[in-house]
């Protein structure tokens, strides 16, 4: 198992290096000065030439990566073109919006596909299985934002139900921060949950079908026994990995339904430095989703080489 | 979006077990009996599939739509009547018209141009380059390979739209950086698929005797390597197709896509989004042509995904070629 953790951190290191040199090399493939372009009609000289040097453009290329590499290990991202706060300020008062929103999603994900995946795979073939089909296959091909934006249309507009968008804290007042995270929680869980069907529903069947299923089943014990304590339980690791996964996707995935419902999240914060043209904040906001998918995607194989023995020794 | 969707689950499958076969097999390889030719085998499973045959339809319709859409328009799409602005569906104006009393359907109908152009050329990109970087590393081996695979980790790091939007954001949103965005986005996909399928061809018994008599490393990879890799690849190109329609959708939906006046799908959203209050009509066409044409490129490539699976169509000739459902 030692030798399996340390393989597994080495590549994400490797991976996450790779990402950190993609990420600094972004603000140097801007065709032209970055730093004017961000300024555009507020040119102002002095400004130029400390945004320059603050983000260490004065410098040989390869000294900016590592002083960049550096200064990032230490959570200095470097500050905004536009609004001179510090990236990693900005990109923390933003993160409790993105990661409520998707753990949400993933539970209205697993709410949806948990019974779904499961009746599909135990009446295999029957008219459930085909309608928990149909739904995956609706739910993969729906461009989420719009079906936010039917949402919105019928329990904003029509209904008056939900406020239309925007966030409150959970804390500050949970009634409307409820409310407020219904809509983008399910146009985002919903998705989520179409996919997931589709691995518990396989990973039903698989266990359903393996060898010591059969033999608890010959043995003559009981239906309800083989299906909670033989297939569950092995259908339960690899539901456990691709929730996991879809979490790490799905950080990068709420972007667009963050701007559909105005929700403050990093994925909004990254589109508007994209308008702006404010390239430290984009920079930083990509690395964080890209190191949190690479931190999410260790875990999870770790935790699931734990509870598999085979993955560690294959 | 909810990002890498519609190709993360499945994009990995065709690479796990890539032996599949293909049309240009060598004799040595094929069972004895089977000269039936391959397409047209797989056409026939296809079009068993009720799904893959609804989705072919589906396609057939939107790309006779992209291609005849100047002759299918009712009004020019950009042609402004202020005074008819939010106009309801109607029969002069099938699906209304919207904040510029723009007719919804004649711009709907040229979208699905714009929107087939995008995915047809950014996934042109990621085949071409995926292919070959798939190929080369696959074939290869060594520190090639390496290197190779090291870099599609690192490119899968980054979730799909905001890979996509950080690209978009350095060369500029325009029609044609939205495509080579996508293109790049969806290149190490098919590197991977390639690669795994190169992989478990590279030391076959054929491939290897074939070698000793003397062919040359191109006459291996076009003549054996390539055809051994087709069905992985064909299935792949299909459902990156959907999901490059999504994605194109979802950039322009944000504005790092297509810009305005262009009819693309995902800016009508963006502008219906604006005016939800005055018009249903505007969200409700755009989205449902999106989804529409997505969904037929998925239930495409589930539908070639089985039809080119050896083990599937070993099973639906055992049934005499019957339905060709799932499982």
């Amino acid at each position: 198992m030692a030798g399996y953790v340390a393989k597994r951190v080495a590549q994400s290191l490797l991976a996450l290096l790779g990402v950190s040199v993609v990420v600094f090399a972004l603000i140097h493939l801007v065709p032209g000065d970055p730093v004017r372009t961000a300024l555009g009609t507020r040119f102002d000289q002095e400004l130029y030439e400390v945004l320059r040097a603050r983000a260490g453009l004065d410098q040989p290329l390869v000294v900016q990566y590592f002083d960049w590499l550096f200064r990032a290990l230490q959570g200095d991202l470097g500050v905004s073109f536009r609004t001179g706060q510090p990236v990693t300020e900005a990109l923390m008062q933003r993160l409790p919006a993105t990661a409520l929103l998707a753990v949400s999603a993933v539970l209205v994900g697993l709410v949806i596909a948990l019974p779904a995946g499961i009746i599909s795979a135990v009446r295999q073939g029957k008219v459930s299985d085909y309608v928990a089909n149909a739904f995956s296959q609706i739910g993969v091909s729906i461009p989420d934002f719009w079906y936010g934006i039917l949402l919105i249309l019928l329990f904003a507009q029509t209904l008056r139900w939900l406020p239309p968008f925007g966030y409150t804290s959970l804390l500050e007042d949970p009634v409307d921060g409820l409310q407020r995270l219904i809509m983008p929680a399910l146009t985002t869980g919903v998705v989520t949950g179409a996919i997931l069907t589709r691995f518990v529903r396989s990973s039903v069947l698989e266990a359903m079908n393996s060898e010591h299923v059969r033999f608890a089943r010959a043995k003559g014990l009981p239906q309800r026994h083989v299906f909670r304590h033989h297939v569950l339980r092995n259908a339960w690791n690899p539901i456990v990995t691709i929730t996991g996964l879809q979490l790490g996707t799905l950080l990068g995935g709420i972007v667009v339904v963050e701007v559909v419902f105005a929700w403050p999240g990093i994925g909004r914060l990254a589109l508007t430095a994209v308008e702006r043209r404010d390239y430290p904040v984009l920079q930083g906001a990509v690395l964080l989703i890209a190191a949190a998918f690479l931190i999410i995607n260790l875990v999870v194989d770790l935790l699931y080489a734990k509870l598999d023995p085979r993955i560690r020794s294959s | 979006m909810s990002d890498d969707r519609p190709d993360q689950p499945p994009s990995d499958e065709p690479a796990e077990e890539p032996r599949q076969p293909s049309a240009e097999q060598p004799e040595l390889e094929r069972p004895e009996g089977e000269h039936r030719p391959q397409w047209r085998q797989t056409l026939a499973i296809l079009l068993s599939n009720r799904a893959a045959a609804v989705g072919l339809v589906v396609l057939i319709v939107m790309v006779l739509t992209a291609v005849f859409a100047d002759q299918l328009i009712r009004f020019p799409i950009n042609e402004d009547n202020i005074a008819n602005r939010f106009a309801p569906p109607s029969a002069d104006h099938w699906f209304g018209t919207d904040d510029l009393g723009r007719d919804v359907y004649s711009r709907v109908v040229m979208g699905a141009r714009v929107s087939l152009q995008v995915a047809a050329i950014s996934v042109t990109i990621s085949l071409v380059a995926g292919t070959l970087l798939g190929l080369i590393a696959g074939y290869r081996g060594g520190w090639l390979d390496t290197v190779t695979m090291r870099a599609v980790d690192v490119a899968f790091a980054f979730p799909a739209v905001l890979l996509a939007i950080a690209l978009v954001a350095v060369f500029g949103p325009s029609l044609r950086n939205t495509m080579i965005a996508i293109g790049i986005v969806f290149t190490p996909i098919f590197a991977r698929v390639v690669r795994g399928s190169v992989l478990s061809v590279r030391e076959d018994l054929y491939i290897r005797a074939i070698r000793s008599l003397g062919a040359s490393d191109g006459r291996i990879i076009l003549r054996h390597v390539l055809p051994n890799v087709a069905a992985p690849v064909i299935v792949q190109t299909s459902l990156s197709l959907a999901f490059a329609i999504l994605l194109e959708a979802a950039l322009s939906f944000v504005g790092a896509g297509v810009q305005r006046p262009t009819p693309a799908w995902g800016l009508m959203l963006a502008d219906a989004q604006r005016f939800i209050a005055q018009g249903w009509w505007l969200s409700v066409f755009p989205g449902m042509a999106i989804f529409v044409t997505v969904m037929a490129f998925n239930l495409m490539g589930d539908g070639l995904r089985d039809a080119l699976d050896p083990r599937q169509r070993t099973l639906i000739e055992a049934r005499g070629a019957g339905g060709g459902e799932d499982e």
